[in-house]
């Protein structure tokens, strides 16, 4: 059974249908891409996977249990944890608050000591900075942060949008890095990216959206190979 | 010596502005509206400490208690009824015209409720004047109890903000609701906690300004109301220091007016604060300029 299974949604933002009856499906340990270019809908799907937006169709289906209902709130305690397109990470709060707010739900402090620990291993820079205000960090800093804050929630799938956005290439290899770092720490992946040359060379299957519909799909390896998306998303 | 005297004034009745502000910055802060209901909300605060001291003849305490549970229950229902069904709405004029629809019917059902007749409200503050530099300065134990009262609420409002779980993440809800909502923080219920804090506040200052001021009727919170507001904006609308700040300063400038211009011009002078405040610093004293960062 899939880890994270999507049925048949369809999602409208007033009358306009940005989601037009899609279904795919994510398995434990999978580090899968949404590919397409903007306004296709990677967004819109992401939301409303975690909850902030409903659909008016189909349903959402994590570990076996439907969460299409499921507010936004509570999913992150279910082991489902976002990194939000833009980082979005609290400006006003401190590196160490923010990382804080990323374990909101949990109790046991021993445990959060230990992932913030994990977390610091895993970004130097964060740990060098964390009495800073977030909102000084440069770019990567911040997207280094909403992937720690993301972890700190010790999830068992963490989706991530356009986490290369706005990046220097140097920037955008190292973030690439501990993605593949958090894969294979264990964490199923769910990456969205404008950047399918990058997505496809570290995911295992990849989907290709278009206007709201999933046109093709696959081996991520196959798909480089295709000469449709070599043209579109390549520039091949 | 009468200058002493009127900046302890002003530092008191200012005091009672900053409370009120509070609630009108952290609501602003963390919903993003104007609550334009808060004054009112101080009125029934007061005739609820009035009507248990003199009908069911309760003590002092025990009057500001039940005044304070009152107005955060009357602060929660009306963010659930009036104002959270217009959270998503289009235009952010629609809860404005709720909460200004929200005051006027706070007024009006006092009116029915209570009566038009000015009462005569009797203070709850026990402590006896104190008398300074050989009887030529007396400060009333009102100023005192207020301008203590209004530093402890800084405090504790500070350290509730910056330490425990519920501050910090009202502080995340304040910046970004979505990114909050991913941590797993409850925005309503955020948001709601925030109703209750100010509503709190309110029915404190309620007691403190009909105890320093000792008339109350159903309009006794409109004025202070507006006046909160301005201190608010005056030191920077959704920063807690600058409700304090503006309050303190407000009361200052409102009482000065009175002692030394014109007691008839007062609230104009305030009200031209906020004027040329706005009009040379839009932000308020610590407010900050919000930057879009790409």
């Amino acid at each position: 059974m899939a880890m994270l299974e999507i049925k048949d949604i369809e999602v409208y933002y007033g009358v306009i249908q940005a989601i037009k009856g899609i279904s795919f499906e994510v398995n434990e340990g999978e580090v899968i891409a949404l590919i397409g270019a903007n306004g296709a809908g990677k967004t819109t799907i992401l939301h409303t996977i975690t909850g902030l937006l409903s659909p008016k169709k189909g349903t959402v289906i994590f570990e076996g249990k439907d969460i299409t209902k499921v507010p936004a709130h509570k999913i992150v305690s279910l082991g489902m944890a976002h990194v939000p397109e833009g980082r979005r990470v609290f400006a006003e709060l401190t590196v160490y608050q923010n990382l804080r707010m990323g374990a909101y739900t949990r109790k046991d402090k021993a445990e959060i000591e230990q992932t913030l620990e994990m977390v610091y291993k895993r970004f130097p820079r964060l740990e060098e900075r964390k009495n800073q205000l977030a909102g000084t960090l440069s770019g990567g800093e911040q997207q280094m942060l909403a992937m720690g804050r993301a972890l700190m929630s010790h999830p068992k799938i963490i989706v991530m949008d356009e986490p290369s956005m706005g990046l220097s290439p140097i920037l955008v290899n190292e973030i690439f890095d501990i993605i593949q770092e958090v894969s294979a720490g264990g964490t199923t992946v769910l990456l969205v990216e404008q950047n399918a040359k990058k997505a496809l060379s570290i995911a295992d299957r990849a989907y290709v959206l278009e206007t709201g519909k999933i046109v093709l799909d696959g081996d991520a390896k196959e798909l480089m190979n295709d000469d449709s998306i070599k043209k579109a998303y390549l520039g091949e | 010596m009468s200058f002493i005297s009127y900046l302890v004034n002003g530092i008191s009745l200012g005091s009672v502005y900053a409370i009120i502000a509070l609630g009108y910055t952290m609501v602003y802060g963390i919903a993003k509206m104007l609550n334009f209901a808060h004054g009112d909300v101080i009125m029934i605060g007061a005739y609820v400490v009035l009507t248990a001291m003199a009908s069911a003849g309760v003590s002092p305490v025990v009057a500001v208690l039940l005044a304070v549970v009152f107005c955060t229950v009357l602060g929660m229902l009306i963010e659930r009824v009036a104002y959270k069904p217009l959270r998503n709405a289009a235009s952010p004029l629609a809860v404005l015209i709720t909460a200004i629809g929200v005051s006027y019917l706070l007024q009006n059902v006092a009116l029915l409720v209570f009566g038009a007749n000015t009462k005569s409200f009797t203070s709850v503050v026990p402590i006896p004047p104190l008398v300074l530099a050989g009887g030529n300065l007396t400060i009333s134990g009102e100023t005192i109890m207020t301008i203590g009262a209004c530093i402890v609420i800084m405090v504790g409002l500070t350290l509730f903000i910056q330490k425990s779980k519920a501050g910090q993440a009202m502080r995340a809800v304040s910046e970004d609701k979505g990114a909050a909502q991913l941590m797993g923080i409850n925005v309503n219920g955020t948001i709601a906690l925030t109703f209750a804090i100010g509503s709190a506040l309110a029915a404190i200052a309620g007691v403190l300004l009909c105890s320093a001021y000792p008339t109350l009727t159903p309009y006794t919170g409109a004025m202070p109301g507006i006046k909160a507001f301005v201190a608010a904006v005056f030191g920077g609308i959704g920063s807690i220091p600058g409700a304090m700040i503006g309050g303190i300063l407000l009361g200052v400038i409102e009482i000065f007016g009175k002692a030394y211009i014109s007691s008839q011009m007062a609230d104009a002078i305030v009200f031209g604060v906020l004027i040329v405040v706005l009009l040379v610093k839009p932000a308020g004293i610590l407010g900050k300029n919000i930057q879009e960062k790409v």
